[in-house]
């Protein structure tokens, strides 16, 4: 056996920590499991930090949240299967397709791929926790209380109603006047938190809790999609919150940054909304692209074809990302030089896309795939993913966009990007992760059935708005003429979206009766390579006995890949059991840096974010006192949580050169 | 748990069902053949917009080749015989860089050659090669457009709504203005649209090659009756378009006959606040100009064809026909409706 890690740790650690084993059952991992394990109950509920916990909530969440918008589409296919229908009333179809596109974009699309990288990270990485594991359950509260936020309006009649993109000045003050709008501002100013604050916890912890020797090219492609994300969401999230925020002074203060009568912008709204828009747009699929790439090599039965290049291609399409804002500007009047520059850019940005497919197939190609139901997803998802990619294409092109922009065309468009690079990938990895998450296999036959559903739904109910859109419809209009030639379309359409219903129905059956009846999972059931399947499933609270020693990118298949690679140790290790503890390496080559003292749970995360929560409801209501109030309660969450502790303190001056040499 | 010969069965079970699937959702195009008044995608009517469609054909031609050779690729991937290896077997790391560098390079080459074309056809449409016949100025209201037609001479300038007449075979200038929210000016089959922006002024051009009508649409949301917010261009041989013009300027003919005089007394009461007669009492601006309302073809915003019972169905029930315009609805007596069904029957 061939020690990964040949540096000795870190003279500046605390100490030498202990290297051993803890198998289970065994003392110390009794002891193990003690310190790490949520007190039971409620109070475990709203105190836990564990990050399995965090990520297992935001995934619930973001699905329930992917339900209610569901049913949303549903509603307005009913009324849009035919001409001149009278189920909704204009104004209830407005909200109905506002509220849809927030709660999909904003309340389902990320937090579910949160979810997932919340829940894996830690375990993908070789680490006990995220990095910082209060900030953790704090984004995970105020994005549920921003989602409750956002809907709170809505049962009365007064949802948010300007779509979700929400230009000015139909959403200023003039001509929107109920609550709808401030809703919708002052939620995504909290949920911007949430975001900030998750993106910063990810990149802390990709930089600084990977196992000893995972340097930084040896972390999945998960974890690339969701750095990317992340520090994109660090520049992009400031833009909308403060266009949320200019918006809401002009509608509550009387500034008139939007109003064009004093002086305002109406097309300041367009960039600063774009600036953060097409980032954003990246950020729901890079993580999910991840998925695909981690687990469609496991069901291939060998390595991703080009892993570096893919890598470095995930950080290109973002990069790019932030240079092709103004193609959902083509329209505004913009000089044609200027967008010339544009287009170009969003056709540019499908070379990165092309890498990663191409990687894909390649992948597939020179395996030998393994029909499962996790396959099959991202196997279509790769088809869904070229046709969202090239109706991109075709979008980039300026002079043909100024034909589909704003019809169906473009709705059909966004929904193979998020639908078929969001939604497939993610169910698909339900499907691989779920024996990891709950310690129970889901049934086959059902998930075939579930993917072939979806599938066929999906298609027959997207693929026709490409031709609606061809046909001149226009998005947003809650009825349309019975002789504009959109009947058949759109009967098509409604249809195909029931289809899809059913096949979300048949996965959530499968998951429910999977929970209590599916076969018990062992540790790797899909033989894969990486380090989360090192673990017993579900993991026990502490993830790693002992913090595993890596030297490839493949810990579970060293023994069978023919590369002269190193060997990674799993079974002994640092042991690291004085308190909660976990071992900080540095950036890029993963040399154990620092003993990382962990934080116990604590309620302080979930006071912040309700009162920081209710705060904002008192500005919503105008309860100045209120507001104040539930602002100093927030800060006094904040003393607790910042509240100095002995045991917390990493590096204990004095102690730390005391022990001569380490033991490796 | 893998066994590879009953992977193989799986590989055959799922192939014969995959394949038809992935090309499930191809398009009819036999539905296109439904009237479609919109459909720029195999209608173009003139210069601004003809150079787009051949594009918008170029692009779609290329996408459904690259959609082809992928799904095969992919099918070819899936479905491929492969040797019997052991089940533990995993393929080596570092093989299959040339699917990278081949396909990139191709996409990248194919993107090249898009994005040069799209340059020349945008440059194309971007401006007429002759100077513009005429321009026109439309201001876009919650849910309706105003038309205004520019002279030198203030005495020829005419103002109408909803339906743009222009001379066939002569670039025209369009100047886009928003009077409330943003609206987008779009009459697909002549020319892309153009946002309509509070606080600043739009220009766009278009041309008709046939004489027709092409139908137009507001594109982007704009509140509750973004749906019926259409337009429609009229484009006459110039003989006939001139013709127009001069009708148009006039103003309305006086009423005579008593109970259109009485129409015209009850239209000046309770509609003129809003609405403009020329050549009466009535010069309201918040809403369309109805000096020539008999000339157009439709009514409120291309909802409903302009005849006499529809003109009194729309006064009695816009909110019913179109819930939220700015215009109430009135409930008239019979004597009231046949007088302003006289009047409005005047304003030809």
């Amino acid at each position: 056996m061939k020690d990964a890690v040949e540096t000795p740790p870190d003279r500046t650690l605390a100490r030498i920590p202990e290297v051993g084993s803890a198998p289970i059952g065994s003392d110390a991992e009794r002891y193990l499991s003690e310190l790490w394990e949520s007190p039971p109950g409620w109070r475990g509920w709203l105190s836990t930090v564990d990050h399995k916990e965090i990520g297992l909530r935001y995934l619930v969440t973001s699905f329930i949240f992917l339900l209610i918008g569901g049913v949303e589409a549903l509603i307005m296919r009913v009324q849009l299967a035919g001409p001149d229908r009278h189920l909704l009333t204009p104004e209830q179809y407005n909200q109905l397709f506002t509220m849809h596109g927030i709660t999909m974009i904003f309340l389902y699309a990320l937090p579910v791929l949160s979810g997932f990288s919340n829940y894996l990270w830690p375990l993908m990485l070789g680490s006990r926790d995220m990095a910082f594991p209060r900030l953790n359950a704090l984004s995970y509260w105020l994005f549920l209380f921003a989602g409750l936020f956002l809907y709170a309006s809505f049962p009365l009649g007064e949802g948010a109603n300007a779509g979700w993109f929400n230009y000015v000045p139909l959403s200023g003050p003039e001509y929107n006047t109920g609550p709808n709008i401030d809703v919708y501002a002052l939620g995504m100013v909290l949920l911007g938190i949430s975001t900030t604050v998750g993106a910063v916890n990810f990149i802390v912890t990709l930089f600084r809790m990977r196992a000893p020797g995972m340097s930084i090219d040896k972390v999945p492609i998960l974890v690339w999609g969701t750095l990317t994300a992340s520090v994109a969401n660090l520049f992009a999230v400031p833009s909308v919150s403060l266009a949320f925020f200019l918006l809401w002074l002009d509608r509550q203060n009387g500034t008139h940054f939007f109003d064009p009568l004093n002086g305002g912008k109406p097309m300041l709204w367009q960039h600063l909304f774009w600036m953060f828009g097409h980032p954003w747009v990246y950020v729901i699929v890079l993580p999910a692209m991840g998925i695909v790439s981690d687990a469609l090599p496991t069901f291939c039965r060998r390595p991703l074809v080009g892993y570096a290049a893919v890598a470095l291609s995930t950080m290109a399409t973002m990069l790019l990302g932030f240079g092709v804002w103004i193609h959902h500007m083509f329209a505004t009047g913009l000089p044609a030089l200027a967008i010339s520059f544009f287009g170009a850019t969003s056709l540019a940005i499908s070379i990165p896309s092309a890498v990663a497919v191409f990687a894909w197939i390649a992948t597939i190609w020179l395996g030998r795939p393994v029909f499962q139901t996790p396959f099959l997803f991202f196997a279509g998802f790769v088809l869904l993913f070229v046709i969202g990619g090239l109706s991109g294409v075709m979008t980039a092109a300026v002079p043909l966009d100024l034909q589909l922009n704003d019809t169906y065309f473009v709705v059909a468009h966004l929904h193979y990007v998020l639908l078929g690079i969001n939604v497939f990938p993610v169910i698909g990895g339900v499907y691989y992760w779920f024996p990891k998450f709950c310690g129970r296999m889901m049934n086959e036959t059902w998930g075939k059935w579930s993917f072939w559903v979806l599938f066929i739904g999906f298609n027959l109910g997207f693929f026709p708005m490409h031709v609606a859109g061809l046909l001149g419809m226009p998005r947003r209009i809650y009825t349309y003429a019975p002789n504009m030639g959109w009947n058949t379309v759109n009967l098509i359409t409604s249809i195909g979206s029931f289809v899809f219903a059913a096949g979300v129905l048949i996965f959530l059956a499968n998951i429910a009766v999977s929970l209590k009846r599916g076969a018990l999972a062992p540790q790797n059931p899909w033989d894969a390579p990486t380090l989360e399947w090192a673990v017993p499933s579900p993991p026990p609270p502490y993830n790693f006995a002992v913090i595993p020693l890596i030297a490839s990118r493949h810990p579970l298949w060293e023994d069978r890949l023919d590369a002269a690679e190193g060997r990674s140790n799993l079974q002994t290790g640092y042991l690291l059991m004085d308190g909660r503890e976990t071992l900080g390496t540095t950036a890029l080559d993963a040399v154990p840096d620092v003993i990382l003292k962990m934080p116990d749970d604590t309620y302080a995360p979930f006071f912040l974010a309700l009162f920081s929560s209710l705060g904002f409801a008192g500005l919503l209501l105008d309860w100045n006192r209120f507001t104040f109030l539930m602002t100093a309660a927030a800060g006094l969450s904040l003393v607790a949580w910042m509240w100095p502790r002995q045991k917390l303190v990493q590096r204990v001056p004095g102690v730390s050169r005391v022990t001569e040499a380490g033991r490796g | 748990m893998h066994d590879s010969g009953s992977e193989y069965r799986h590989c055959v079970a799922a192939g014969s069902a995959f394949f038809p699937l992935a090309f499930g959702g191809m398009p009819d195009m036999a539905m296109a053949a439904e009237a479609a008044p919109l459909n720029y995608f195999l209608h173009s009517d003139g210069p601004a917009s003809l150079p787009t469609m051949h594009l918008g054909w170029v692009f779609t031609a290329v996408v459904v080749a690259v959609l082809a050779i992928i799904a095969l690729l992919l099918a070819g991937a899936l479905f491929r015989k492969r040797t019997l290896a052991a089940p533990r077997t995993v393929g080596r790391e570092n093989e299959g860089m040339r699917w990278i560098y081949i396909g990139t390079g191709l996409s990248t080459a194919a993107l090249f050659a898009l994005a040069v074309y799209m340059l020349i056809t945008l440059d194309k449409v971007a401006q007429p090669t002759q100077t513009p016949a005429l321009a026109v100025t439309v201001t876009a209201y919650d849910w309706w457009w105003k038309v205004e037609y520019d002279d030198d001479d203030p005495s020829r300038r005419f103002v109408t709504a909803n339906e743009i007449h222009i001379p066939v075979g002569r670039p025209v200038r369009v100047r886009l203005q928003s009077a409330d929210v943003i609206h987008a000016f779009w009459a697909p089959r002549l020319a892309g649209k153009t946002q309509m922006i509070p606080g600043l002024q739009n220009r766009q051009w278009l041309q008709a090659d046939a004489e027709g009508i092409y139908r137009g649409q507001c594109v982007q949301f704009c509140g509750l009756q973004h749906a019926h917010m259409g337009f429609e261009i009229v484009a006459q041989s110039p003989v006939a378009f001139q013709a127009w013009q001069d009708a148009q300027r006039k103003a309305a003919a006086p009423a005579s006959e008593p109970d259109a005089a009485a129409g015209r007394k009850f239209f000046i009461e309770q509609c003129a606040g809003c609405h403009s007669v020329r050549g009466t009492d009535a010069g309201g601006k918040h809403a369309p100009d109805l000096t020539h309302l008999n000339s157009r073809r439709m009514l409120a915003a291309g909802l409903l064809t302009n005849t006499a019972e529809h003109r009194i169905e729309w006064i009695t029930r816009v909110q019913a026909l179109k819930p939220g315009a700015r215009m109430p609805a009135f409930a008239l007596t019979p004597g009231e409706t046949a007088a302003l069904s006289a009047f409005l029957s005047t304003l030809d």
